[in-house]
């Protein structure tokens, strides 16, 4: 009995996340638990809530790079995303896409990684810019990382150094038709495939003084 | 039994209606500010579709049960503000439970949803939300003081605090309205409601970016979704008390209509004019020539 208890202890032990980079006494205020995938729903009802998703696509307003200063001309009205139902928010608890605006140094992709979590289920990432893709000008910079798709999941990539405002709501219009067939599914992706992607995260990001997973 | 279920009926009847039409209102002016700015817009039925898609969130972090109660309470003070005043003068549907509760019981649930709201925020744990919800209330306070003054000058002026008699008074033609009978109550109050509706100049306390977003910072999934639920329902009954104290009420639900929407067209009107006041210098601006005025409109009543 208490041998089986042991090894019920042990399991769950493993489910749990390490934490190994707080102190004992931050560890209490954070959570342990690891994350798991959700499943859609089915059918139509999976269909019309993909067309609501794709339809109000609120992005988080945190600018990582310089491909950011792309993003305040769509609110003007030149460009007008809100006709597209794309809006600004300025939390991540509230918003649903993550544009990573160009190269990513290692500080950065910290916050990123921070911020991608915190944010609700499903959420979709858009990279912006060659060096999302494979570090642009910056490929063998010793403080920005190449691919981003090795740290997050990313749907859709914006080719350009720097790709215009047009060319970004060309990028959220292809983010909605995959949105609404369906395929967006980054975040079950990266639950799926957790430890690989915490590996590669933990690689670079040499100071790791937060939780495993920001709930 | 059977009046008990009718009630009921027509209670949801009023509240369904209440809530499209808010949502609508809501859409219908995000639109115009668009066409102020030089923009399209977003879609008339984009709050719709954001509510939707909020509630269809997969995932939800939960602080405890008082956070769970905040947006429960937001509601509940919204549904409590619309259903204590008569929508429409004289209609069995519209006219609520007004026969059940005064001005003071409605101007008491304007506040207690915020009240509600500063508990779930500070379980949310994030630092953000009690500054927000501290500015809100701070505002929140001063705002009521020329609104306060108003409603004592029109009590005082006919003897009553039930908003329906309020409303019969007004009744019979456009110079029984209390913004002819008493205008510088009316204009304390028209003042004070542009901090009540929170749009611009006074839209600081929520204003994304700044402390972002105020108390619904750590408010995600299904709580935003309701709490936008409950913006609209909350607007739209401002408006409807606004309407029945100094424009004369409605008696038809397309009179209701009209008026309410050109009285949120004034809000959008100064939001669109004027630039924004930090959270200090709202209060300073409400407790300054908005109260003087208010203090005559009584002083008038006394003399």
């Amino acid at each position: 009995m208490s041998e089986n208890k042991t090894q019920i202890d042990e399991i769950a032990n493993q489910m749990k996340l390490a934490n190994d980079g707080l102190t004992d006494q931050d560890k209490a205020y954070f959570c342990d638990t690891r994350p798991h995938a959700v499943e859609p729903y089915r059918g139509i009802l999976e269909k019309f809530a993909n067309w609501a998703r794709s339809q109000s696509l609120w992005i988080l307003g945190y600018g990582t790079g310089c491909g950011a200063i792309e993003l305040r001309p769509l609110m003007t009205s030149r460009y007008d995303m809100y006709r597209y139902g794309i809006q600004p928010r300025p939390t991540p608890r509230q918003s649903c896409v993550f544009v990573i605006g160009g190269y990513a140094s290692v500080k950065t992709t910290k916050r990123i990684v921070r911020s991608y979590e915190q944010m609700q289920g499903p959420k979709f990432v858009l990279g912006l810019g060659s060096c999302t893709v494979n570090g642009g000008m910056y490929w063998d910079s010793y403080n920005t990382i190449n691919r981003l798709d090795h740290y997050i999941p990313v749907d859709v990539y914006i080719a350009g150094c720097m790709p215009r405002p047009e060319a970004l709501l060309a990028g959220f219009n292809t983010l909605k038709g995959i949105i609404r067939e369906g395929k967006a599914e980054g975040m079950n992706k990266y639950i799926e495939n957790f430890d690989w992607y915490k590996a590669n995260q933990k690689k670079i990001i040499k100071d790791w003084n937060m939780p495993d997973y920001n709930w | 039994m059977k009046d008990i279920v009718l009630k009921a009926l027509y209670t949801l009847i009023s509240l369904f209606v209440i809530t499209n039409y808010g949502l609508l209102l809501v859409g219908t002016m995000a639109r115009v500010r668009a066409k102020v700015q030089g923009r399209i817009g977003q879609p008339v039925w984009q709050p719709y579709i954001d509510i939707l898609k909020n509630n269809f969130k997969r995932t939800g972090i939960f602080h405890g049960v008082m956070f769970y109660l905040g947006p429960v309470f937001r509601l509940a003070g919204g549904l409590g503000t619309y259903l204590f005043i008569p929508a429409v003068f004289g209609s069995v549907v519209f006219v609520n439970f007004s026969f059940s509760g005064d001005l003071l019981l409605v101007m008491y649930f304007i506040f207690f949803g915020q009240l509600g709201m500063a508990l779930g925020a500070g379980r949310g744990g994030h630092p953000y939300s009690p500054i927000g919800v501290a500015r809100g209330l701070a505002q929140m306070t001063a705002f009521e003081v020329p609104f306060a003054l108003s409603v004592i000058a029109i009590a005082a002026q006919y003897h009553t605090l039930s908003i329906t008699e309020l409303v019969a008074v007004q009744q019979g033609g456009v110079l029984n309205w209390i913004v002819f009978t008493n205008p510088l109550a009316t204009i304390a109050a028209m003042i004070s409601f542009l901090g009540m509706s929170m749009g611009n100049p006074f839209s600081v306390v929520i204003a994304p970016q700044e402390i972002p977003i105020g108390p619904p910072t750590e408010m995600q999934s299904s709580f935003l979704g309701m709490l936008q639920t409950n913006r609209a329902i909350f607007n739209a009954a401002k408006l409807v008390l606004f309407m029945n104290l100094y424009f004369g009420g409605a008696t038809s639900i397309w009179m209701m209509i009209i008026k309410t929407f050109i009285i949120y067209l004034y809000t959008v009107v100064v939001g669109a004019s004027f630039p924004r006041f930090r959270t200090d210098q709202a209060i300073r601006f409400f407790l300054g020539i908005p109260t003087l005025i208010g203090i005559a409109a009584v002083v008038l009543q006394m003399i």
